[in-house]
């Protein structure tokens, strides 16, 4: 590609390109600056008398259920990834889509995976013309590498419900895997032998899109209970053998980091959580799946019982260590947006009080609030963060990309966000002058907490307040740069990062917040 | 690989390691020449950060080295600057290449002093060819750390740790932890002082220890070390018994230099030299723990517990510890982080102990005030060697922040 690409400068200072895959961009405004008018996109209106009265939408394989969809050169299909690196579904649709002979298609799933790497040869045959959607591993490599044909969008899952809710994504057609369903086409993810638990990535595609397809390898008679996908917004429902591989959907078992050193950032970070009162009767809080994250929930659960503290609920991706909280009445629910290993998934199935969320009510930015800014704390992960508490969590510091933003910056409205970092990995420091992309803005970041002691951001004097008298090690986050800076033996180099933009980062409200460049 | 233009064989020499599970470390690979100057190539999963600062780094410690004719292949696995310089000068010190100069790291500022008699309740063992550990360890709070140079070291690895261990102690921070090195049985372990007394560890471990000649002379060398390299602060010396022998000479050991301020016990070999099975609840090594302690205290000095074995068993951990601290040591060595607060709180005295101490000690600063000679709390008469006892445990408590 040689076209210029016109570049503006957004209110973080980083350079966006104004047009994306041919539509205007928005710059990043600032926190809470952009406010859209308008009406919400919607699908055309459907009429009962076009299904069949019996409710069986069955077709023979995606095939025919995509022609039916009236599959054409250049249409929007979605996936979800609730069946992570085991879904079979998002390829098999694809696939069908090239025996059907189309070509450039916006391929949008809610997330990929290693295991669809296959996309990288209906990208250099055509099939697909572009991604929008986290990119890792090998798509990421090709992204990064400048040698797919449209620009990546990333958005975060919150982000993401808002880009089809306000018609900046239109699905022509959405390919939904469900672990269970009925000839309707209700679905649902918490029951059958490729359970995943929630579905809730899902639930916007099968509102939004003009057709929706649901593909399952448990096929039971109407009803199926729960519908988390309502079988009155699908089209055609296909059984296959199999939507995936099983151990690779859900972990047997999500396991504790062993490394002393991050243990002791989640202790801290549960310590901090006691120390500052945000560990009260009636708090709720959020943590992943991650090593830190799972050893935080531990010992936050320690705390709890100690001083006879209940939350009020948690917020998953679930894990045995949510589900171990809510059977001891620690909490009252799991709100859960994913679930991560296999007693999430027996737990969703099966308590009522273990409930799936979408991006929808939890993280949507256009809508009448979410209740991500309901939750008083959050722990996460970051690749970067710098002086001024921002924060990368989709590029190494080389500028690959490595993760999706996931719930990543929809959680950032959490009452204390709080990253668990370790302050350097292999040499690399991982707090510096300037992060390599901007995915977080400072000023909703609040706590650094690394093995070496925890940085308050100076904006929150209420927390640094709150922590006085605290036998933790609360230190400016610039003289725990500088520490480490001296084990490193100084700053690291900065890469050169190329001049060609491959993909955007979107912030929760559409803007663009930063650029991925093409690796030199 | 030949070298026409050599009149010497080519022959690589290395050091260090690499590979896709090492972190924190790197490999060099030096093929010396005559001619040709320096050749140096690297591969870094850090190159694109530090590529130019290792490189740099490279030809600084090849130049003090005075090493000027070489192809030099490095593999970084991302080791700190204090193991890139150590690796460089095991590779030149093992092609014997070049001065006798060391290549130093930049020195961290030294704590103070370490006290004879100060708080050993956990020694951290550290692998001394092992990098990755050593900057973080001390965080995790145990009273000491140690850089070993014995047991956890293959044979073939001796010379490349001592060096590594000598550049540790000079630049890492290893803030309030007691800075200690267990050195090779002797003769071996007399190379090991010669490379890091200069450095001012602040406590040396002697293992296998059996009989006070032995300790005698590590002391001398130590002593001359010191003197030579204007080391003008205490080095205090722990002998590890390990042998039937050694717990029969043990006073002996205790009392053979005021240097020496703490006795300990390696359980395995003692145990081997038995004949008998290393169980959890430790019949076996019970008389010569007991006997140990006995030694210990008559020559005043502390008495040490050797490791507990099983990193998994934290209950376990606990429980020797409780019953180490009921026989009268004061504080054990242990293998992974997880332990250190286990045994912090096994040889903690409990509140209750605490708390009948302060009365004991409160009623004894009554009585002197009033001017009486006995001691007495409620109808209670107490006597000189239970308030002694009280103002040790009050005086230990304090010291593990228990007590104010």
């Amino acid at each position: 590609m040689t076209e210029r690409i016109e570049l503006a400068q957004n209110a973080a200072g980083r350079s966006v390109p104004a047009m994306v895959n041919g539509k205007p961009q928005i710059p990043y405004l600032g926190v809470a600056q952009y406010q859209p008018r308008g009406k919400k996109a919607a699908p055309p209106i459907s009429s009962s008398k076009d299904y069949p009265e019996n409710g069986n939408k069955r077709v023979p394989d995606l095939e025919t259920a995509l022609r039916n969809c009236g599959l054409r050169n250049g249409m929007v299909i979605s996936n979800h990834h609730h069946l992570r690196d085991g879904d079979r579904v998002a390829l098999m649709a694809l696939e069908a889509a090239a025996k059907i002979g189309v070509k450039d298609l916006l391929w949008f799933p809610s997330a990929s995976f290693p295991s669809q790497k296959g996309a990288i040869d209906l990208m250099q045959s055509g099939v697909i013309h572009h991604i929008e959607g986290s990119m890792n591993g090998p798509l990421g490599d090709y992204c990064t590498q400048g040698k797919m044909r449209g620009m990546g969008v990333l958005r975060s899952h919150g982000g993401r419900w808002q880009a089809i809710q306000d018609g900046d994504v239109h699905i022509d057609i959405a390919v939904i895997a469900a672990p269970t369903a009925d000839a309707f086409g209700n679905a649902d993810g918490s029951h059958g032998k490729s359970a995943c638990g929630s579905l809730g990535f899902a639930l916007a595609d099968s509102m939004y899109a003009d057709k929706v397809i649901v593909v399952t390898d448990n096929l039971v008679p109407f009803p199926c209970i729960p519908w988390q996908i309502q079988g009155n917004n699908v089209d055609y429902v296909v059984e296959v053998e199999s939507i995936g591989d099983p151990s690779k959907i859900v972990s047997g078992t999500t396991q504790i980091t062993r490394s002393p050193d991050r243990l002791r950032i989640a202790e801290f970070v549960a310590r901090f959580l006691r120390d500052a009162g945000i560990m009260r009767n009636g708090f709720s809080f959020q943590a992943g799946a991650g090593g830190i994250a799972l050893a935080f929930v531990d010992y936050l659960r320690r705390m709890m019982k100690e001083d006879g503290v209940k939350a009020r609920f948690v917020r998953g991706g679930s894990t045995k260590f949510l589900v171990e909280l809510l059977q001891e009445g620690l909490t009252d629910y799991i709100l859960d947006g994913q679930t991560f290993d296999l007693d999430g998934v027996k737990s969703i199935g099966s308590d009522p009080r273990h409930v799936a969320t979408s991006p929808f009510t939890s993280y949507n930015y256009h809508g009448k609030g979410n209740f991500a800014s309901l939750v008083d704390a959050v722990v996460l992960g970051a690749t970067e963060v710098d002086v001024n508490f921002n924060a990368n969590v989709v590029t190494h510091s080389d500028g690959r990309l490595l993760h999706g933003i996931g719930g990543w910056q929809n959680c950032l409205a959490a009452g204390c966000t709080i990253l668990a970092v370790p302050s350097f990995r292999d040499r690399i420091p991982v707090i510096i002058d300037e992060v390599t992309t901007l995915t977080g803005p400072g000023e909703l970041i609040d706590v650094v907490a690394t093995e070496r002691g925890i940085a308050i951001n100076p904006r929150r004097q209420d927390l640094l307040d709150a922590v006085k008298g605290s036998s933790l090690p609360i230190r400016p986050l610039q003289d725990i740069k500088a520490e480490v800076e001296r084990i490193c033996g100084g700053k690291p180099a900065k890469p050169k990062l190329g001049d060609r933009p491959v993909a955007i980062v979107k912030w929760v409200d559409g803007t663009v917040l930063d650029t991925i460049w093409q690796l030199t | 690989m030949s070298n026409e233009n050599s009149a010497t064989t080519a022959r690589t020499i290395e050091a260090g390691h690499w590979g896709k599970d090492v972190r924190s470390d790197l490999h060099v690979a030096i093929e010396p020449r005559d001619s040709g100057g320096l050749e140096i190539t690297l591969e870094s999963r850090v190159g694109l950060y530090y590529g130019s600062s290792i490189l740099s780094q490279t030809r600084q410690v090849l130049e003090t080295l005075g090493v000027r004719h070489a192809r030099i292949s490095i593999h970084d696995e991302g080791a700190l600057p204090f193991v890139i310089s150590a690796r460089i000068e095991a590779a030149v010190k093992r092609a014997d290449l070049g001065n006798d100069q060391k290549a130093y790291p930049e020195k961290v500022t030294l704590p103070d002093p370490s006290l004879r008699d100060r708080l050993r309740r956990s020694r951290l063992y550290l692998p001394g060819s092992e990098p990755k550990y050593f900057v973080n360890a001390a965080l995790h709070g145990p009273d000491a750390i140690i850089l070993d140079l014995e047991d956890s070291v293959h044979h073939a690895e001796k010379d490349a740790a001592r060096i590594l261990v000598r550049n540790t102690l000079r630049a890492v921070d290893f803030g309030p932890c007691e800075r200690m090195v267990r050195i090779n049985q002797l003769p071996l372990g007399l190379q090991d002082l010669a490379e890091i007394i200069p450095e001012a560890p602040d406590l040396i471990l002697i293992p296998k220890v059996e009989t006070p000649d032995q300790v005698a002379e590590a002391d001398r060398l130590i002593r001359e070390l010191k003197v030579s390299h204007g080391v003008d602060r205490p080095i205090w010396l722990m002998p590890i018994i390990e042998s039937a022998v050694g717990i029969e000479n043990a006073f002996a050991i205790a009392t053979v230099t005021p240097n020496v301020c703490a006795l300990t016990i390696g359980l395995e070999d003692y145990t081997a030299d038995l004949g008998v099975v290393k169980t959890l609840e430790g019949h076996e090594s019970h008389y010569a723990r007991a006997r140990l302690v006995n030694a210990a205290k008559a020559a005043g000095v502390q008495a040490i517990d050797s490791v507990f074995g099983d990193v998994g068993d934290l209950p376990g951990q606990r429980q020797w510890g409780e019953s180490s601290r009921a026989l009268g040591f004061e504080g054990m060595g242990c293998i992974h982080p997880s332990q250190i607060p286990v045994i912090h709180e096994a040889f903690a005295p409990s509140q209750t102990e605490i708390d009948k101490a302060l009365k004991i000690v409160a009623a004894f600063e009554e009585a002197q005030q009033r001017g009486l000679a006995v001691v007495s709390l409620g109808s209670k008469m107490i006597d000189p060697p239970v308030v002694e006892r009280a103002r040790k445990l009050v005086a230990r408590a304090k010291a593990m922040g228990r007590t104010e």
